[in-house]
């Protein structure tokens, strides 16, 4: 493996080599950086440390589900509140600091200057304190698991009043944690997000027209714009929680003038832009590995960023469909089904584009092809049930039932943990230089994929058939005490395991490949973005002579051609 | 020193500028929620029109002022700082950071008053709203005035004399908000 | 220490002259709730803003001469924040409507309401 002094010396800036010479010391090096690969190591490290947690709290309370009140092995017995923190922690671990740092933050980084053909982002320093609030955001957030009364429990979404009130919740020193953790992380994503974008808009390659830009970066850039447009009302409507919390204002009491209702719009019209915030990477990081796999060029390039950008600004007028049975106004709620059936339409498009870029393609099932196929059937699933719940009729009956829980997780699953994989067994050999053992990959990618299902789709069956998300225990519950369910519910629990089990043959296959893998090349998949072009992994600085670029990203298979694919910055 | 990247301009803005303008994005959809927020109570809640009642038009009156002319000595730094000249820029930077400082005053005094006649933050969510909008809105004011006044340390040296437009694009904005606090916060009533 | 005299002047007194226009605007707005009706200083103190706003935007931040991108930028975040008004407003800005009540806040009201003419009584 090369070393990366070696190639600093053939940077076309003079400066750097005379800084190659000595190493930088280890805080240097790993958590003073300011250059993006190291950056996106460390989100990537820090998101993967964030889901061991969060599963490991996945697993005690699905423990919990299939033998209520019984010791847990590697837990302990489980009390209502302890159980209620866990499911909260869970929650709000992955979306905020498992799905958002590794779709956005580590590709994001890694790939952006990689992929558009620069150096690096365009405020290096800026970037590394978004990494720095980042972390502080995590230690935060872990920290509120020690505090007195534990951690928060009222949910990831937090409403008021049993949010706002130490009364209630019985967490006054974890509810205002939470809320300092997911404000701090916010701040992080969007001097992240400033820079991403800035970054994707002005440093491109020359020769890098708009529809030259790898569609995973365009998803990206979309993502962060959208992020940044919608998490605004929400950091006021954290700011004015936080002082209901620890002033007692009155921004969430009726009886004081203010409206808990407002905390649930504002948290939704972020919340729901947030899911398209975490699909649109794990759809772009899919558009990458399926073309390079099928050996074929993105089937309508322009057709998938116009349906993302539709999406995009779609997903802003559908937030209500959370809140059907909030109170809010009825007509409100036909025009949020609408809206939300509608969004159906693009999403459902973009499943076709993609396979139809498989079809008549030449398709290797590598790993990372598995995990992008896996995606596109796993989510399916999870977008054919959301109509159900976005129908404002069917959602009165399913609202917070398992079924929606079972829905949700067939839509973020797919997103954070399936095309993060793809995203990762497809870059691993960029990102250090090493190829991952495919073997080792694919006992990984079908024993995740059997757990997966195995634990989402009983819950499916439970959910409809009356199972409320937030019950501790529901022996008490005559109709829900049945034993098909409590069958289900165990086999639920099982699925969990299985996933849990199968992600060690990952850790040992990702730390083993590290040193032992197979030498990788610069480019062992024979693929055309412009990473590829540079060696694995990429030195300080990135691109020894600063690219030009030619044509688009995905020029594989092009007839009179001798080679099937046909570089970025390869010139006629 | 500075990565190649930050050098380049695809847009035919400058990279700072850009940077800036997704920054003033992200802040209107910011004060956008709280001041939303707001509007929707004040029209569902005629009792705010009362606790309105308390709040000095003058002092708000007085403070736009101060607010609009630091913006004028704001857009003339930049001008100065267009022309090369740093230390004129530098002085018009000092002149928008009295501008802040006067206005902190003003507001402290205001506040003083107000929360001496017991219409502190917890009084009602009209007190709640007037308090955390105006706070967020004194807390851009400080962090302002602090990044004026590097920005000015360098300029006098002729230094990185683009960010002195940098800095004032965000003072306008600041300015901005404060047009639409005054009438929501003491002219509504 | 003074820049030359005859390249300072050409927007020199441009930059003021909208200073003293905004001033102009910001003593309509003070002065219009004086005449009392209730239509017009709603339009002095909010149509204003908007005048003033707009003029500090265009002339101050330079949007005029900025490239376009940046204007839209800005805009949709404001028409989002729109967008947001509309579908938050049915619900918290009214206190009932076909099905529902909202008690705490109607009660609420009426409690402070009356507390101040109780007060305005008094005087
Ligand atoms: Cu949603």
């Amino acid at each position: 493996m090369a070393s990366t002094a070696d190639h600093a010396d053939h940077a076309d800036h003079a400066g750097d080599a005379g800084h190659a010479h000595h190493e930088p010391g280890f805080v240097k090096k790993y958590l003073w950086s300011t250059d993006h690969k190291m950056i996106a190591m460390q989100y990537l490290f820090t998101g993967m440390v964030m889901a061991l947690i969060g599963g490991y709290f996945a697993y005690a309370f699905r423990m919990q589900m299939a033998f209520p009140g019984q010791h847990v092995p590697g837990f302990g017995f489980m009390a209502p509140g302890e159980y209620n923190g866990l499911v909260t922690s869970h929650g709000t671990i992955m979306i905020f600091w498992v799905a958002m740092p590794v779709l956005l933050a580590a590709f994001g980084n890694f790939l952006i200057p990689l992929m558009i053909g620069c150096d690096d982002m365009v405020f290096p320093r800026l970037n590394r304190l978004s990494y720095q609030i980042f972390l502080i955001s995590a230690v935060v957030l872990v920290a509120s698991f020690f505090v007195h009364g534990g951690p928060f429990g009222g949910a990831w979404t937090a409403y008021p009043p049993l949010s706002a009130k130490a009364e209630y919740n019985l967490t006054p020193l974890g509810a205002t944690l939470w809320l300092v953790a997911v404000a701090l992380e916010f701040v992080a994503f969007l001097l992240g997000g400033i820079n991403f974008v800035t970054t994707a808009m002005n440093a491109r390659a020359p020769g890098m027209r708009m529809w030259d830009i790898p569609i995973v970066i365009w998803m990206i850039v979309l993502a962060s714009i959208m992020f940044m447009a919608s998490v605004g009302p929400l950091v006021a409507g954290a700011a004015m929680l936080l002082f209901d919390q620890t002033l007692g204002t009155a921004f969430y009491d009726p009886a004081r003038g203010g409206d808990p209702i407002l905390w649930q719009h504002l948290f939704w019209f972020f919340g729901h832009p947030e899911v398209y915030v975490v699909l649109l990477p794990a759809l772009g990081i899919v558009a990458e590995v399926m073309t390079v796999f099928a050996r074929k060029k993105l089937f309508a390039y322009k057709t998938v960023l116009y349906t993302a950008i539709a999406t995009g600004i779609l997903g802003f007028f559908v937030w209500a469909h959370h809140q059907f049975i909030a109170g809010i106004d009825p007509r409100m709620a036909n025009v949020f089904t609408v809206t939300t059936v509608l969004i159906s339409v693009p999403i459902g498009e973009m499943c076709f584009v993609y396979i139809a870029t498989l079809y008549g393609g030449s398709i290797r099932l590598t790993t990372p092809m598995l995990w992008a196929l896996a995606f596109l059937a796993e989510f399916l699933i999870g977008g054919v049930t959301g109509i159900f719940l976005g129908a404002s009729g069917s959602d009165i009956y399913l609202h917070d039932t398992y079924f929606v829980l079972a829905h949700f997780h067939y839509t973020f699953f797919p997103i954070a943990i399936i095309a993060v994989f793809a995203g990762i067994t497809y870059w691993y050999p960029k990102m250090f230089g090493r190829m991952l053992n495919e073997t080792l990959g694919k006992i990984h990618f079908w024993i995740t994929i059997v757990g997966f299902n195995m634990a989402f789709i009983p819950l499916f069956i439970c959910g409809a058939a009356g199972d409320h998300r937030r019950i501790y225990d529901y022996s008490s519950f005559p109709d829900l005490a049945k034993p098909y369910l409590q069958n289900l519910r165990i086999l639920a629990t099982v699925g969990t395991i299985v996933i849990l089990f199968g992600q060690i043959f990952f850790l040992i296959n990702f730390f083993r490949s590290l040193r032992g893998g197979p030498v990788a090349g610069p480019n062992p998949w024979r693929a055309n973005t412009l990473e590829w072009t540079v060696p694995s992994p990429p030195p300080h600085g990135n691109f020894a002579v600063m690219p030009t670029v030619y044509r688009g990203p995905y020029e594989y298979s092009v007839p009179g051609r001798e080679e099937d694919f046909w570089p970025q910055n390869l010139p006629d | 020193m500075k990565p190649i990247a930050t050098t380049r301009s695809a847009t035919g803005i400058p990279t700072g500028r850009l940077a800036l303008w997704w920054v003033v994005g992200s802040e209107i959809v910011i004060f956008g929620g709280l001041l939303a927020s707001y509007i929707m109570h004040r029209i569902g809640h005629p009792e705010f029109g009362d606790y309105a009642a308390h709040t000095n038009t003058w002092a708000g009156a007085l403070n736009t002022f101060v607010l609009l002319t630091s913006s004028l000595f704001a857009v003339l730094a930049h001008q100065a700082a267009e022309k090369g000249d740093g230390r004129k820029a530098h002085r018009f930077l000092w002149y928008t950071i009295g501008g802040a400082v006067t206005f902190l005053v003003v507001k402290g005094f205001e506040w003083t008053h107000e929360i001496h006649q017991g219409y502190t933050i917890t009084a009602n969510a009209f007190w709640s709203f007037y308090y955390t909008a105006a706070g967020l809105h004194g807390l851009h004011v400080i962090a302002g005035a602090i990044v004026m006044g590097v920005v000015a340390h360098k300029a006098k040296r002729n230094e990185e004399l683009q960010r002195v437009e940098l800095v004032g694009i965000y003072w306008h904005f600041v300015d901005i908000v404060w047009i639409f606090l005054f009438p929501l916060l003491y002219i509504a009533k | 220490m003074s820049a030359s005299p005859e390249a300072a002047d050409g927007h020199h007194t441009n930059y003021v002259k909208i200073w003293a226009i905004l001033l102009v605007l910001l003593v309509i707005s003070v002065l219009g709730p004086l005449l009392g009706h209730r239509t017009l200083t709603l339009v002095t103190a909010f149509g204003i803003a908007g005048v003033k706003a707009y003029i500090v935007a265009a002339h101050f931040m330079h949007l005029k001469t900025e490239l376009k991108i940046a204007s839209y930028i800005l805009v949709t975040m404001v028409a989002l924040m729109v967008l947001l008004f509309m579908g938050v407003s049915p619900d918290v800005m009214k206190h009932d409507g076909r099905n529902w009540n909202n008690d705490a806040a109607k009660a609420e009201t009426h409690r402070a309401e009356s507390a101040h003419s109780a007060a305005g009584a008094e005087h």
